[in-house]
């Protein structure tokens, strides 16, 4: 019960430090960091599948009104919430199936992979909806793969300070 | 039946995920084909106050700037006074145009479509379609007021058009941006006779009764011709830095309702 508390408070602390600072970073005037994805890709693992999927949409939602963007981030979180299971599969195969992953006792190399499929799959639907127009591609290649980098940086230093830890 | 039931329960991730899914793309959509957001916008009160809350304690470190801004302008107020001369630098003429100072206490440039949420609104007799300027040029227009704030469409957003024209042809066309740099944006439709050169001023055309005529837009980057080879595209070097904003000013034309009751 207290873990849960814990994690929910967590959670709406960073999606504030995400709407109040981070999404006024504006490096290069167009890079911004997304840390709030963090939540949904550590969301605890034993969690309903149908309540993850929620959840999800919700945390983007909230982002989604702090930004006047419409719709567009609760559509990439919900859609990296959907597919965090397929991925798990891809990454962790037989010990996620054998229910014995856990995230604290990840090795790099492994968490490495994993967080960079999701992070892309994120940011490229996040950007797509955001530019929606084939013709200005390169500008959607451009955000994804620098904000890429940016988000894998702070997610991985937000991994070792506090999952990584708590072991 | 109990075969649909037991088919949806099998599938109920599937359509959960699907269902939130055209959720997401009806509000995406929506906005980008009516320019109307139904109600995802940050203007209303609640979250207005984290941003106002925020915009207190972050001020104070950009007050130095914002003062030298407000000396320049001044300066050239002073100036206009003292010469008494006819020629307006984009000052509003007082007898049409309400002026209302306010603060941006949001701002975002690094989105295609991107807002601005002032701290004056409806409580101040700031309406829908009123503009907003800054000491140095245009910003946007109002979009959407609640009773203590009002959202700004900036100009930095693909859904922004604004009558603009070149100072010293006078020939007029259409500011727009289209997403890729937040300090230029591309007045079209300039006709191919019109002699322009790198530098020269770009100014509202007060053709709408938003802005008045001859506020400075900016300044003339670099041109070229458009695909159909008659028209002349022109890369505008934006005379307000949209990155930094503190002190704006809303414009509220008072013939507005008497003007636009003509065209019904």
């Amino acid at each position: 019960m207290n873990k849960i508390v814990t994690n929910i408070l967590s959670g709406i602390f960073l999606i504030f430090f995400q709407t109040m600072f981070l999404n006024h970073v504006n490096f290069l005037n167009f890079l911004n960091p997304y840390l709030y994805i963090f939540l949904i890709i550590y969301f605890p693992l034993k969690t309903n599948r149908s309540i993850f999927i929620l959840t999800a949409f919700f945390i983007g939602l909230a982002i989604d009104f702090f930004s006047d963007t419409h719709g567009i981030h609760a559509a990439a979180c919900l859609c990296i919430a959907y597919y965090r299971t397929y991925y798990l599969k891809i990454f962790f195969g037989i010990a996620y199936q054998h229910q014995v992953v856990k995230f604290k006792h990840l090795e790099f190399k492994q968490n490495f992979f994993y967080l960079i499929t999701m992070i892309f799959t994120h940011h490229l639907i996040l950007f797509s909806l955001e530019v929606f127009s084939i013709t200005h591609l390169e500008i959607i290649i451009k955000k994804t793969i620098s904000s890429l980098i940016f988000s894998f940086i702070l997610v991985i230093i937000f991994f070792e300070f506090f999952i990584k830890k708590s072991k | 039946m109990q075969r649909i039931i037991y088919f949806l329960n099998r599938n109920k991730e599937l359509i959960l995920f699907l269902s939130l899914l055209f959720f997401c793309f009806y509000l995406n959509i929506s906005y980008n084909q009516y320019n109307k957001s139904k109600f995802i916008n940050s203007s209303n009160s609640f979250f207005s106050f984290f941003f106002e809350t925020k915009r207190n304690i972050s001020k104070y470190f950009d007050l130095e700037y914002q003062n030298k801004i407000l000396v320049n302008e001044n300066t050239k107020l002073k100036k206009q006074l003292f010469n008494n001369s006819n020629e307006k630098i984009g000052s509003p003429n007082q007898k049409k145009f309400d002026v209302t100072p306010a603060s941006v206490i949001k701002n975002s440039y690094d989105k295609q479509y991107n807002f601005l949420t002032i701290n004056v609104g409806s409580s101040k007799k700031i309406k829908i379609d009123n503009g907003v300027i800054s000491s140095n040029g245009v910003i946007g227009i109002v979009d959407k007021v609640s009773e203590k704030y009002a959202r700004v469409i900036s100009i930095l957003n693909k859904n922004f058009l604004l009558n603009a024209k070149h100072k010293k042809t006078n020939f007029f066309g259409i500011i727009s941006w289209n997403g890729s740099d937040s300090q230029k944006v591309q007045l079209k439709d300039i006709p191919k006779r019109a002699e322009i050169s790198i530098g020269d001023s770009i100014v509202t055309g007060g053709n709408s009764l938003i802005f008045p005529k001859g506020i400075l837009v900016g300044t003339v980057e670099s041109y070229k011709l458009d695909l159909s080879e008659n028209y002349i595209e022109i890369e505008v070097l934006l005379s307000t830095d949209l990155r930094n904003l503190d002190n704006v000013y809303i414009l509220n034309n008072n013939n507005f309702d008497e003007i636009i009751s003509l065209y019904e």
